[in-house]
């Protein structure tokens, strides 16, 4: 595992930027915790400063220090996309691996709706439960809800790597070692779809935050909550951009973008690494 | 030659390859010399990874990078005028293609688009190449389908509509129907079952007869060589080790890999145990030194340990790359034989 | 004919369950909801001038009947099945008393209009580069375009749509921000009122179409640079066919149909982004209409929106999902 990831770096560039970008964004994010400042008192410092040496990015029109306040804002951001990510990836695994291993009837009636979910749209579906729940939604109850919606996808994904394994000779020999289907799922083919699993959770942790994101900058989240969604809401509640303070837009775009082209160039490198193909094609020319 | 159709020279054809920093050379094909006549059907036999299926992608020109051609001429004489494929551009290569030099894949289950019809494949190769007005050319087509013993009807039809037979079929036909001087078959029997194998081994020497065409014929399969082929090539780990005509081949072979190969075939009312090559074939990246065979060759001498054996031209078409060709060799050595089971 | 039919039948009876699905979610959902829209109403009234408790409590009645209230959840559930089957899901409160359903039917074709004008040329340019980028793959400008593919692609749609408006609002005013149409042109099929229809739609569907392109791009790139290791394009490019042919019949042609799937499976969050998109223009779809319903508390709205849109997606991806064997003759068989 680690010589692998030692390989990724040393040759795959796509890899190292991702993992340097991401890298920076999580160490930002954990300076939080040693912020001199609350991040929901408002007013603690003189209003609109732009970025200089005593506040590196400047302060927002609530009197806030933009960077401890970004601190907490991606620290929020990030841990919500982990739990989303972790939760989806547990029905994931579990759909996938049930349906791709049982087949039959399990199979049929798992993919019938897993069909369902992947259809579904969700936005209208958040903004129903926000309409519904108000400031009661908080980020764990979102993340439950998204984590709801998140998984189909990659279910189908693993399903298709778990027909494959199901008459490999090794699953053969545990089903005539007497292994119940639930440890051949664990202990057998879980750690061949696990490449797939960590690709896919990149992938899913962009979802999530982008859909946190939109749905906090209409105000559709627990406003006083910091995230990165809930900034630009204020930035734009107080139209920022027109009044030329332009550090509390851009600031958090341009690390979020940077959050999000780590993660993306991270589920890309990985995935390059499980398909042999690829690997083919960079070894040649 | 005045009759040579394919003359090779000292051809080295290597991969090249940077895996993770690491330089690797491949060397699959090394130092093959050969040529094909018009109108007989030439066969190379060979283990797998000998470097066979990679000597005639340069025959087809068909490379592409990591492989690269590092040295030699592959010249075909097409209507009096050579090309030489190793060198001549894409575009003069194209003008041959298919009307001069033609290809029957390994895989026949693959070679077909499979999201279109078989006849729009025929109209995607045949049609610039056999330069008929498009009713003339559909005829031209169904004729030599029927000549083939080929509905037209398999034109209408997605390939993954026919079976494997079938689909190897197609792919002959397809392969021959701009009759070229030339054609390549890479395995085209290896994946099908035993019954249809006949009847597509059959179908390529009718067409093969029918048009005076030269054919090179590639599969490890010696029994199918034995069937088709007028005069066979053994390739081991990148180089021709013996080349005689095929009857020569299984009656008086000189070189121990290929006596090896020829005795360990099944005969009708032959109960031995067959006997089995110890070792495995050499790393074509790090290839032994002097005789390539030297490792596994119940034969062999200090000498060929330290000098590469060259080709040496005999009487009646034969050439063996072999120090200890004249050596008689006690049948219990290369048999290798092991216990019978009881 | 009869396997097709066969097959379409089976997609249509799954687009039904996915509609059931959706808005019986979309109905228990709504349900929970603490907001009366029969108290807003009757605050609201309240609010304007002096009533009677006796004509409050009256109206408090008629509204409670009208919103069906009256009855335990099961049957509000199955009045509410009934009633959305004739498409008559209450009265809204943003215009009340006009239904919810007509200012949805309102809002719908703008949405349409857009999202399937800005994906399917989202679509079609991401496939196209990116399967030219997959077959050559020593082309410096198919290279470059895959390295701002990668960089755009990861910034979410309202970033994108707000930096529109910044630079085509504030800083080189030439195209119009907001809206659906100018306020000076008269709805009808007049050549003014279609050129400031087309207008306004091209800043939200450009910030539509440079969000999704780079989607399309790398994945038409990483499927192009596979197919092309395939023994049948091999085999045709052995045969001298024309490399324009390859790439389009061979090539491409093949790698379509993983692409329609892919299209099928990302119509959700396409939608999730024309939303956002429409709000950040105030253009007069969907999108606006569900922002505005959940402000002003207007559950009747909020809820139409919900379902329609399900309704809308699912349909679409039945749509493609009818394609499917037009384009790979392989999918009839099994």
């Amino acid at each position: 595992m680690f010589s692998v990831f030692r390989d990724l770096i040393r040759y795959n560039i796509e890899f190292t930027i991702g993992v340097v970008l991401v890298g920076v964004i999580v160490a930002f994010s954990l300076l939080s915790f040693a912020s001199p400042v609350d991040p929901t008192a408002i007013y603690t410092t003189i209003p609109d400063m732009p970025p200089s040496a005593e506040f590196w990015f400047g302060t927002n029109s609530r009197g806030q220090d933009l960077f401890w306040q970004l601190t907490f804002a991606f620290r929020n951001t990030l841990f919500f996309g982990l739990t989303v990510a972790v939760l989806s990836r547990i029905i994931s695994i579990t759909v996938g691996l049930t349906a791709g291993y049982l087949g039959g009837w399990t199979d049929r009636t798992l993919m019938f709706f897993n069909d369902i979910f992947v259809a579904i749209p969700i936005f209208p579906i958040l903004i129903l439960f926000y309409f519904v729940l108000r400031n009661n939604l908080d980020m764990m109850k979102l993340a439950l809800i998204m984590a709801c919606f998140g998984w189909p996808f990659d279910a189908r994904l693993i399903r298709s790597v778990a027909l494959g394994l199901k008459h490999r000779e090794f699953t053969r020999h545990a089903v005539f070692a007497g292994m119940s289907p639930a440890r051949i799922m664990y202990e057998e083919h879980l750690p061949y779809v696990m490449p797939i699993v960590f690709s896919t959770a990149m992938a899913n942790m962009i979802w999530s935050i982008g859909l946190e994101v939109t749905l906090a900058v209409l105000g559709f989240t627990n406003i006083n909550v910091p995230t990165v969604g809930t900034a630009l809401y204020w930035a734009n509640n107080h139209s920022a951009m027109v009044v030329g303070v332009w550090w509390w837009i851009v600031i958090p775009v341009v690390l979020i973008v940077m959050t999000f082209l780590g993660l993306f160039l991270l589920a890309v490198s990985m995935n390059e690494y499980i398909d042999p193909r690829s690997r083919l094609r960079r070894m040649g020319a | 030659m005045a009759d040579d159709i394919l003359t090779v020279e000292g051809l080295k054809a290597y991969y090249q390859m940077n895996y993770f920093g690491v330089e690797r050379e491949v060397r699959a094909v090394d130092d093959v010399t050969m040529r094909v006549m018009a109108n007989e059907i030439y066969g190379i036999a060979g283990e797998s990874s000998s470097g066979k299926t990679s000597f005639i992608k340069v025959l087809a020109a068909a490379i592409r990078p990591p492989f690269r051609i590092v040295d030699g001429r592959v010249t075909y004489r097409f209507n009096g005028k050579p090309i030489d494929v190793a060198h001549a551009g894409e575009d003069e290569i194209a003008k041959i293609r298919w009307k001069h030099l033609s290809y029957i894949m390994q895989g026949s289950m693959s070679v077909l688009n499979p999201v279109r019809r078989v006849r729009s494949t025929f109209e995607d190769f045949a049609f610039r190449p056999m330069g008929l007005k498009r009713d003339a050319f559909w005829e031209a087509v169904e004729a030599h389908l029927a000549r083939l013993h080929l509905e037209p009807g398999v034109l209408r039809a997605y390939p993954h509509e026919l079976s494997g037979g079938m689909r190897q079929r197609v792919t002959i036909a397809l392969a021959t129907v701009c009759r070229p001087e030339f054609i390549i078959a890479d395995e085209p029997t290896t994946a099908l079952d035993v019954v249809v194998q006949k009847d597509v081994l059959a179908m390529i020497r009718e067409v093969q007869q029918a048009l005076g065409s030269s054919v090179v014929f590639v599969t490890h399969d010696m029994s199918v060589h034995a069937n088709v082929t007028d005069r066979l090539a053994i390739v081991y780990a990148g180089r021709i080790v013996e080349e005689a005509p095929t009857r020569t081949i299984f009656t008086a072979a000189r070189h121990p890999y290929t006596r090896h190969l020829v005795a360990s075939l099944p005969r009708i009312g032959d109960t031995s145990p067959k006997p089995s090559l110890e070792g495995r074939p050499p790393s074509l990246a790090e290839p032994p030194a002097g005789c390539r065979f030297h490792p596994r060759c119940p034969i062999a001498v200090e000498r060929c340990r330290r000098e590469v054996p060259v080709l040496e031209e005999r009487p009646g078409g034969h050439r063996v790359a072999c120090f200890r060709a004249d050596e008689a060799l006690p049948a219990e050595k290369i048999l290798n034989v092991e216990e019978p089971l009881s | 004919m009869k396997d097709y039919l066969t097959f379409a039948l089976k997609r249509f009876l799954q687009l039904l369950a996915v509609v059931f699905t959706g808005i019986s979610v979309a109905f228990f959902v709504s349900y929970l909801s603490p907001i009366s829209p029969v108290e807003t109403i009757i605050g609201r009234v309240a609010g304007q001038s002096a009533y009677s408790p006796e004509a409050i409590e009256s109206l408090r009645q008629t509204l409670t009947e009208l919103f069906g209230l009256n009855v335990p959840l099961h049957e509000r559930y199955f009045n509410f099945l009934g009633r959305f089957l004739v498409g008559d899901l209450g009265p809204s409160l943003l215009a009340f008393p006009t239904p919810a359903m007509k200012l949805v039917m309102l809002a719908l074709p703008w949405t349409v209009g857009l999202l399937t004008m800005s994906t399917i040329l989202t679509w079609l340019i991401g496939n196209i580069l990116g399967g030219l980028a997959g077959y050559y793959q020593n082309s410096r400008l198919l290279k470059a375009f895959g390295v701002v593919a990668i960089g755009i692609q990861p910034i979410p749609y309202y970033i994108v749509a707000f930096l529109m408006v910044i630079i085509f609002g504030f800083l080189w005013p030439v195209l119009p921000i907001s809206g659906g149409f100018s306020m000076n042109v008269r709805p009808s099929w007049s050549p003014e009122f279609v050129v400031s229809i087309l207008r306004h739609a091209i800043l939200p569907a450009a910030s539509l179409v440079i969000v999704g392109l780079g989607t399309w791009f790398l994945g038409m790139r990483a499927l192009v640079s596979n197919i092309v290791t395939e023994d049948y394009v091999t085999y045709a490019e052995l045969a001298g066919v024309k490399r324009e042919r390859i790439v389009s019949s061979y090539v491409i042609r093949n790698a379509i149909v993983p692409q329609l799937t892919a299209l099928a499976m990302a119509l959700g969050g396409i939608f999730s982004g024309t939303i956002i998109t429409e709000q950040v223009f105030s253009y007069p779809g969907l999108g606006t209409l569900l922002v505005r319903a959940v402000n002003a508390g207007d559950s009747a709205v909020v809820l139409a929106v919900s379902c329609i849109a399900v309704i809308a997606v699912a349909t679409a991806i039945f749509l493609i999902d009818l394609l499917h064997p037009l384009l790979d003759p392989r999918i009839k068989a099994e």
